[in-house]
Formats: C-alpha cells, sequence, structure tokens
C-alpha cells in the first residue's frame, strides 16, 4: 500500500541475520543461560497473546493464571494419558480457550478497573483450585514427571533441540497473531478500542470482539504454559501467581504495546538486562526497579520508540510522542 | 410510506421525562428535521431508536419490526446507523481503515479466514465500496492520512462515509453541521443531498435553521421531551407556538 516495498532485501537480510542469531545463539550460552534462552521464547509467546487481548483496550490480570490452565491441562494429559507433545500443546491452548470463554460472560459485563480487579479475582479462584485440590492438582506442590519425552529420536530434555522445538512453535504462533492483527479482525477489535459506541452504530458486536480478543490471547498462554511445563517437568501455582503477572505487564508496557514487536523487544531487553546485572546480587531488585520507572519516565511509548525518538532528535521525524503523519 | 414510526415513546431518568408519550412517523425517502430548543430530548430520541438507550414505554417500530430489546449493532445491521455529535471518528487510524469499519456488516472476516487468507475476494469488494464512497465523499486524496489530521468539513465528511460504506436504509445524523463556517455548511449540505438521493432516508438533528430549512420536507418540532409541532419548514417557521419556545429566535 505505502512505499514499504523499497525495503525487501534490507528486510530479508534482517530476517536472515535474525535467523541465524537464533539458530547459533544457544550454542554459544552456558547451561543455566540455555534455560534462560528457553523461558524467553516462551515468555515472548506469553507477551504477544497477552497483547492481542489489550487491543481492545481492556488489561486483564489473568493472563499468567490461563498460562498456568494449559500447563496443568499438558501436566494431567501427561500423567493420565502420556499424550505426546504434539497433542498435549493444542490441548493446552483449548483448554485454557475454553476457560476463557466462560469466564466471558461475568468479566465481560465489566470494563476497565473493574474488568481488572474481576480479572484479578477470577485468575486467584483458578489459582486456589489448584492449591486446594491436592488430589487432583497436587497442591502447593504441584504436579511432577510431565517431562517432554523421547519423539521421532529427538530428546526433548536437551536443552538445545527443545530451544528450537520451542522456537518453531513460538514462531508459528507469532505469524498467526500477527496475520489476526494486520486483518480485518485486528481493525475491528483497535476500532472498538478507540471508540466502541461508533463501531457498535455501524454494526459491530463489540462484546464478542471482545471476547473473541480475549479467548484467543488466553489460547495462546495455553500453549505458552504448556511449552513450560513440558521442559520443566512439574507445575505449581506459585509459577502463575499475579507477580510473574506483572513481570508481563512490565515487558509489555517497557517494550511499547502500539507496536507489534514491542512486547517482545520489551521482554528480550529486560530479561537480558536483568541477567547481566546477576553480580550485582542484592542490589538487584533496586536497579532493575530503577531502570524501570526512567524507561517508563523517557520512554512512555516504550523501547519500540526509540529509534523514532532518535531520529526526532537528530533530524526530520516528527516528535514520537504525537501520533505520527502518514506517509504523504 | 412510514419507514419508521414512534409510538408513545418515553423516556426516564429518575424525576426527568426526557420523552413524553412522544408519537409521529418517518416516511421512507425523506430527510426529516428534528428540532427543538437545547433538553428538548432530541438526541435521547436518537440513542433510544439506535438501540442505546431502552424506551421507558412505548415502542419503536421499523419496517414492520419492533425494535424493543434490540442491541445497537443488530439494529445497525437491519439499516439503521447514527453518526454522532461532535466528530466521533477512530482517530488513530487512516481515513481508509475509519471507512472499512464501516464495511463490517457486509464483509466481517472471521479468525481463520483472516489468518490462511480465505476471503481475500470479499476483502476486495470491500476496498472498492471502500474507494466509491471515499469518492462519493471527495475523500479519495486523503486516504492515507490519519483522521486526527483531517479538517474539520473532512472529519464530518468522513463520519457520513463510514456511515455510508455499511449501505444502510436510514441514516440519523446528529448535529453535523455543528461548528462549521457558511462554505463548509453549503458542502455538507451538498453532500446530504447526495446521500438522500442515494435512496436512504435521513433523519436530522440540528441547531443550524439555515441548513434544516434548506434540506428539511419535513420538520418534527420537540420541546421539553413533549411534540410541540409539525409540519413543512414554512409551517413551521410561522407557527406561533414553536416561535414562543424558541424565544422569537426562529
Amino acid at each position: 500500500m505505502n512505499s514499504k516495498g523499497g525495503f525487501t532485501i534490507q528486510r530479508m537480510l534482517f530476517g536472515a541475520v535474525l535467523l541465524a542469531i537464533l539458530l547459533v545463539t544457544p550454542h554459544l550460552l552456558s547451561f543455566h543461560h540455555k534455560d534462560l534462552l528457553i523461558f524467553l521464547t516462551i515468555n515472548v509467546l506469553a507477551v504477544c497473546s497477552y497483547r492481542l487481548v489489550t487491543l481492545t483496550g481492556e488489561w486483564s490480570l489473568i493472563h499468567a493464571v490461563m498460562m498456568g490452565v494449559g500447563a496443568y491441562t499438558v501436566a494431567l494429559s501427561v500423567n493420565h494419558f502420556e499424550l505426546a507433545i504434539w497433542f498435549t500443546l493444542p490441548l493446552a491452548g483449548v483448554a485454557a480457550g475454553l476457560v476463557a470463554a466462560l469466564l466471558c460472560f461475568p468479566l465481560l459485563r465489566m470494563t476497565q478497573f473493574y474488568f481488572l480487579i474481576g480479572s484479578f479475582a477470577a485468575g486467584e479462584a483458578i489459582r486456589l483450585t489448584w492449591v486446594e485440590f491436592v488430589g487432583v492438582f497436587g497442591g502447593t506442590s504441584g504436579l511432577r514427571g510431565v517431562e517432554a519425552p523421547i519423539v521421532w529420536g529427538i530428546d526433548f530434555l536437551d536443552p538445545i533441540p527443545y530451544y528450537y522445538f520451542s522456537l518453531c512453535v513460538v514462531t508459528i504462533c507469532l505469524i498467526i497473531l500477527y496475520r489476526i492483527e494486520h486483518s480485518r479482525v485486528g481493525l475491528t477489535l483497535h476500532a472498538i478500542h478507540w471508540k466502541a459506541p461508533l463501531a457498535e452504530s455501524v454494526g459491530v458486536d463489540a462484546w464478542r470482539y471482545r471476547a473473541l480478543a480475549f479467548i484467543l490471547g488466553s489460547f495462546f498462554a495455553g500453549i505458552a504454559g504448556g511449552l513450560k511445563v513440558q521442559y520443566l517437568g512439574s507445575v505449581t501455582p506459585n509459577q502463575f501467581t499475579i507477580g510473574f503477572m506483572v513481570f508481563i505487564l512490565i515487558w509489555v508496557i517497557v517494550g511499547g504495546y502500539n507496536k507489534f514487536y514491542g512486547p517482545i523487544i520489551g521482554v528480550v531487553v529486560l530479561t537480558i538486562f536483568d541477567e547481566s546485572i546477576r553480580s550485582f546480587e542484592i542490589m538487584r531488585p533496586a536497579i532493575y526497579g530503577g531502570m524501570l520507572i526512567l524507561s517508563i519516565l523517557f520512554l512512555p511509548l516504550g523501547l519500540e520508540s526509540i529509534p523514532a525518538k532518535l531520529k526526532f532528535w537528530f533530524g526530520s521525524g516528527t516528535s514520537p510522542d504525537e501520533p505520527p503523519l502518514s506517509d504523504q | 410510506m412510514s419507514i419508521l414510526e414512534m409510538n408513545n415513546v418515553t423516556k426516564q431518568f429518575g424525576g426527568l421525562m426526557a420523552l413524553d408519550d412522544v408519537s409521529f412517523q418517518i416516511d421512507e425517502g425523506e430527510i426529516r428535521g428534528l428540532i427543538g430548543p437545547n433538553g428538548a430530548g432530541k438526541s435521547t430520541m436518537f440513542k433510544n431508536i439506535a438501540g442505546f438507550y431502552k424506551p421507558t414505554s412505548g415502542s419503536i417500530v421499523y419496517r414492520g419490526v419492533n425494535l424493543e430489546g434490540k442491541q445497537p449493532h443488530t439494529i445497525a445491521e437491519m439499516g439503521i446507523v447514527r453518526t454522532f455529535q461532535e466528530t466521533t471518528l477512530f482517530q488513530e487510524l487512516s481515513v481508509f481503515e475509519n471507512a472499512l469499519v464501516g464495511a463490517h456488516i457486509k464483509s466481517r472476516s472471521n479468525v481463520f479466514s483472516a489468518v490462511l487468507g480465505l476471503d481475500r475476494l470479499k476483502q476486495q469488494a470491500a476496498s472498492e465500496k471502500v474507494m466509491d464512497v471515499l469518492e462519493f465523499m471527495g475523500l479519495t486524496e486523503r486516504k492515507d492520512q490519519l483522521a486526527s489530521e483531517l479538517p474539520l468539513g473532512s472529519q464530518r465528511a468522513l463520519a457520513l462515509a463510514i456511515a455510508l460504506v455499511s449501505e444502510p436504509r436510514m441514516m440519523l445524523m446528529d448535529e453535523p453541521f455543528a461548528g462549521m463556517n457558511a462554505e463548509e455548511t453549503n458542502h455538507m449540505m451538498g453532500l446530504t443531498r447526495k446521500v438522500r438521493e442515494s435512496g436512504i432516508t435521513i433523519v436530522l438533528v440540528e441547531h443550524d435553521m439555515k441548513a434544516v430549512m434548506g434540506l428539511c420536507n419535513y420538520l418534527t418540532v420537540l420541546n421539553f421531551g413533549k411534540l410541540l409541532a409539525e409540519g413543512t419548514p414554512d409551517e413551521i417557521r410561522n407557527n406561533d407556538r414553536v416561535i414562543e419556545a424558541y424565544l422569537g429566535g426562529v
């Protein structure tokens, strides 16, 4: 539609470099960092699926728990039916999507802060179910022994094959999420965010689209949770507390939620940053927190807005805090 | 033949009677003016018709169907589309995208065909429809601009375009001329006539009397939530009760 065509070669080059980095990185890392890389890959899916939920303008606090629903689904299906990873992951997504679909009825009667608090309460209710129903969910110590088995000669207990596997799964999910956002469905979600009554006046059922975003976002959160538990081999209620939810929020906000790739930048940069200050020991949370405050103060649109800001300071561009001008 | 019938419509907010037993009919193909002093209940009437409010009592019948209990999006699908006071647009979307949202009823996409690209033909048809309407509204050159960057006149034209893309049978226009200068008003009057000539019934709430008198073939006057008078522009202009309600202001 606009003059992006001229950049094709540049884009292909960028893609090739990115692919090379993604493929080579695990071989250069220590065992501990390989683990971290896998969790980072999974967290990329967590933040991108969360962004889909926020497209309609509603921010939930249940996304981490939806990952947990996926994780417990995988754990139960492995423990009881010994299902292979090809089946458990889609099942994790479907389970989280179904739970989200049921929760739509009470939760989507609310908007804004009420939705935020309502989703938090619903999430805690689900999480406490895992704690209290010890017979089924194993209580606070959770469920164990759900490592991904060796499939087709691929040993998923080894971090490198598992990393490649999760990279494939996450990439497929990201492509789907990207296509949804850039389709008519995505346009309708944006429209509901900016002016719900106007969208309704031309026939958009805002409630259904909010529900759709919530269910789809939860579906992909479930897959992320499933990926996590198949690598860790165990699942506990403590992995999906409000604490982890706050991390998802921070990654999305610091990265910038206006663009598809913003949250990805957020989770990658903050994970690397957090790891690089590991040697500061007890000062680590303070440094991390300080950096968050600085980035939110000076980059309210997120890390994603840095290139536009630089362009503004060094010449031609428009202020990134204003809506950008179109190509014309 | 009447396309819309208001039968004893009453809307009460606590102790306030916003609409008090109002009945009138609108014929297919007319431009009906709905006028009255501030607080007369004009916008409340619109919101009741479009499903944003539910009447306390009485019924609104559109082409033989009672609209009671219908959601705004259902009423839009039945062919009644409203535009809003001020400039209500998707400010952060481009002109083209704004109008494309209007094509929702005819060309909505589901997630599967969106991801797999299965409905390309339908989407192409929607794009063509949008471009036709933008052309009709004189917005073709501005199609890639953000809605927030448009001058007032073009913003109002875009609001009309969004409504038109949805191919309504009836359009409720809420103060489309507010804040416009003489030139913009003339342009907008031309656009409104064009819309009506394309076969769409228009109900117009407006304070700009020059525009109302110039456009409408029949007027309905509300005052304090009650029906005050009905008639042609000339009859209304000379109606004593109307003049009194406006304190001689017509």
